[in-house]
């Protein structure tokens, strides 16, 4: 095989691992526009705080500390102890359904039946709130992230590779746990939502809302458990990106991204945004790689957008969106 | 059939209800009625008269749409609702068929179905048995049962809301227009149906019309709403006897059919009370 089509192929697979993390933050988007229609600016903030928390408490970082010793002048940073990381993540996810019951007590139950552009601010209003809160529970320095994922190259990828082709591959080890994990991450979603009575309620929701509360759905219950999901789609995505590149603030600006995913992918389908945001990772990659010596670099920045813009021009449900049932 | 039966007892009173929508929009003016255990019930009227404002009060999904009950209260089997929150009033055996199906569209008939029984705790045996009686009354769901609903006919989407309440095990039914838009011979299967779920199951209807004609047909009482008040009630023969329901409701006139327009007129002359 020519030097070309290998590389080709390297970024492509690169594109790929990097598409998952689009995805992962894609799906929180869809989990609650399906179930409420509330277009969710928040979801990228919420991958960031969920990463924030998670980094605290295994670091054993006392929250709001810098706001104690600005009040009372004392000189507290942390506990004093380390947390292993499955407790850490228990007690993260613990605080994203805290979070979620606030949302809905605070927010959504006051906002019912209101028009979807004012939901809309509100979750911007929201992404403002939480990214300050996250400052100033555990401050705004960029930390590392580790729970015990491997990182680094993927030997194996590259022995392997370099067996079949000659020229082994770069692949992170970190990318390749994340195609694992994205991938149980929505078999759990669908198998939840197509075969248990509360998965059936929740799709019924994002159907008709007026009927599901005409059976005696809770509309309220529906909605912490969306976005207690979402809470939790969330933790994965800010667990993946923090350990790629540490937590900082300027993870919440992926959820731009995710935008182009979510209109290639439809905006209601979860299988959407899994294959939206592969598309995404991998034709950027490729694009840049080809067009690189034509164009110049940098394409990446702008490559999603345009492919977003031609998807709304030809097929503006997306890929996988639910057709509009029209009967005649 | 009976048209009347004094001695049954009375499941649910409606005792003056106000209704406001949106704080300013007065719709029910002070309607009262009161639904015998067993029975069908009618609920006659046209356009805006409050019908599906009153079933709403009952069934507490006035709520979602910004209205409220500002005077008057609702009692079921004695105990006084609140109205806040539907599905308390599902789980004490009170449902509601809303007007024009909304049917689950993306899920199947039989997921459709199966959602009425949300609420309900006696276990998956139970259910399932409930989903072959749904059947029973309504063999042309089971044959659809994996088609997406927002694919089925109108008739058929009738039958999948009123199946999908059933699957509640409700003691009453509120069923809002049923008729709307279905040719006539499938309003007279709908309502036969509902005529065998009151004999067969004991359930007891409170049903919104504008059909008067195949209402009264199959109801034992009836109320006649007007402009958010209630202007006539009785037992079904009483009303579909009355002169006055015959000529604004079921267009008949000893002077024979009249033209739209001098029934208009007519009806702006002479008003049933106030």
């Amino acid at each position: 095989m020519s030097d070309t089509v290998l590389f080709a192929l390297e970024a492509g697979l690169n594109g790929l691992t990097v598409g998952i993390m689009y995805s992962l933050v894609a799906l929180g988007f869809v989990l609650i526009f399906k179930a409420s229609g509330i277009f969710n600016f928040a979801q990228g903030v919420m991958a960031l705080f969920a990463a924030l928390t998670l980094v605290g408490f295994q670091t054993g970082q006392v929250p709001f500390s810098h706001l104690i010793n600005a009040i009372f002048g004392a000189h507290v940073s942390d506990f004093g102890f380390t947390m292993p990381a499955f407790l850490a993540i228990i007690l993260t996810v613990v605080v994203m359904v805290l979070l979620a019951l606030l949302i809905e007590r605070l927010v959504l139950k006051h906002l019912v039946n209101q028009e979807p552009i004012i939901l809309f601010m509100a979750t911007i209003g929201l992404a403002y709130f939480l990214e300050g809160l996250g400052d100033i529970m555990w401050g705004a320095e960029v930390k590392r992230l580790d729970v015990g994922i491997p990182q680094g190259m993927s030997s194996w990828v590259d022995e392997t590779t370099y067996n079949l082709f000659g020229y082994g591959f770069y692949i992170d080890t970190l990318s390749l746990w994340a195609l694992l994990i994205a991938a149980v991450l929505v078999t759990g979603l669908v198998v939840f939502s197509q075969y248990t009575k509360q998965g059936r309620a929740l799709r019924a929701v994002a159907d008709d809302h007026q009927a599901a509360l005409s059976v005696g759905i809770s509309l309220r219950f529906i909605w912490v458990l969306t976005w207690s999901i979402a809470g939790i789609v969330a933790l994965v995505a800010g667990i993946m990106w923090g350990s790629k590149s540490g937590v900082q603030f300027s993870l919440s600006l992926i959820a731009l991204k995710a935008l182009p995913v979510l209109i290639l992918g439809g905006f209601t389908s979860i299988p959407g945004a899994i294959v939206g945001g592969l598309l995404i990772g991998v034709g950027e990659k490729l694009f840049d790689f080809f067009m690189q010596p034509v164009i110049g670099g940098a394409t990446e920045n702008w490559f999603a957008y345009m492919l977003a813009l031609v998807f709304l021009l030809f097929r503006p449900q997306g890929l996988f969106g639910e057709r509009i049932i029209e009967r005649v | 059939m009976f048209d009347h039966r004094p001695d049954a007892e009375t499941l649910l009173e409606v005792n003056n209800i106000e209704v406001i929508y949106n704080h300013v929009i007065l719709v029910l003016k002070g309607v009262s009625l009161s639904v015998p255990k067993g029975g069908i019930t009618a609920l006659l009227g046209g356009n805006g008269a409050g019908k599906s404002t009153t079933l709403k009060s009952i069934s507490g999904l006035l709520k979602s749409e910004r209205g409220e009950i500002t005077k008057g209260s609702i009692s079921y089997r004695g105990q006084v609702l609140d109205g806040s929150n539907p599905a308390d009033q599902v789980s004490a055996g009170l449902i509601q068929v809303m007007e024009g199906r909304h049917c689950f569209e993306h899920l199947t008939v039989e997921e459709n179905l199966l959602t009425g029984s949300y609420t309900r705790k006696d276990g998956r045996g139970a259910i399932a048995a409930d989903l072959e009686m749904v059947y029973d009354y309504f063999p042309r769901l089971k044959t659809r049962r994996k088609s997406q609903a927002g694919y089925t006919s109108g008739g058929e989407q009738q039958m999948v809301a009123i199946g999908r309440a059933m699957m509640a095990r409700p003691e009453m039914i509120l069923l809002d227009e049923p008729s709307m838009g279905l040719a006539p011979q499938l309003v007279e299967q709908i309502f036969e149906i509902v005529k065998r779920l009151n004999e067969e199951q004991g359930t007891t209807f409170l049903l919104a019309e504008q059909n008067t004609n195949v209402a009264l047909k199959y109801a034992h009482t009836g109320y006649i709403l007007e402009n958010g008040r209630v202007v006539m009630d009785g037992t079904a023969k009483a009303l579909r006897e009355n002169p006055d329901v015959a000529e604004f409701y079921l267009g008949m006139s000893d002077k024979g059919r009249k033209s739209f327009r001098d029934v208009r007129s007519y009806r702006r002359r002479k008003r049933w009370l106030a």
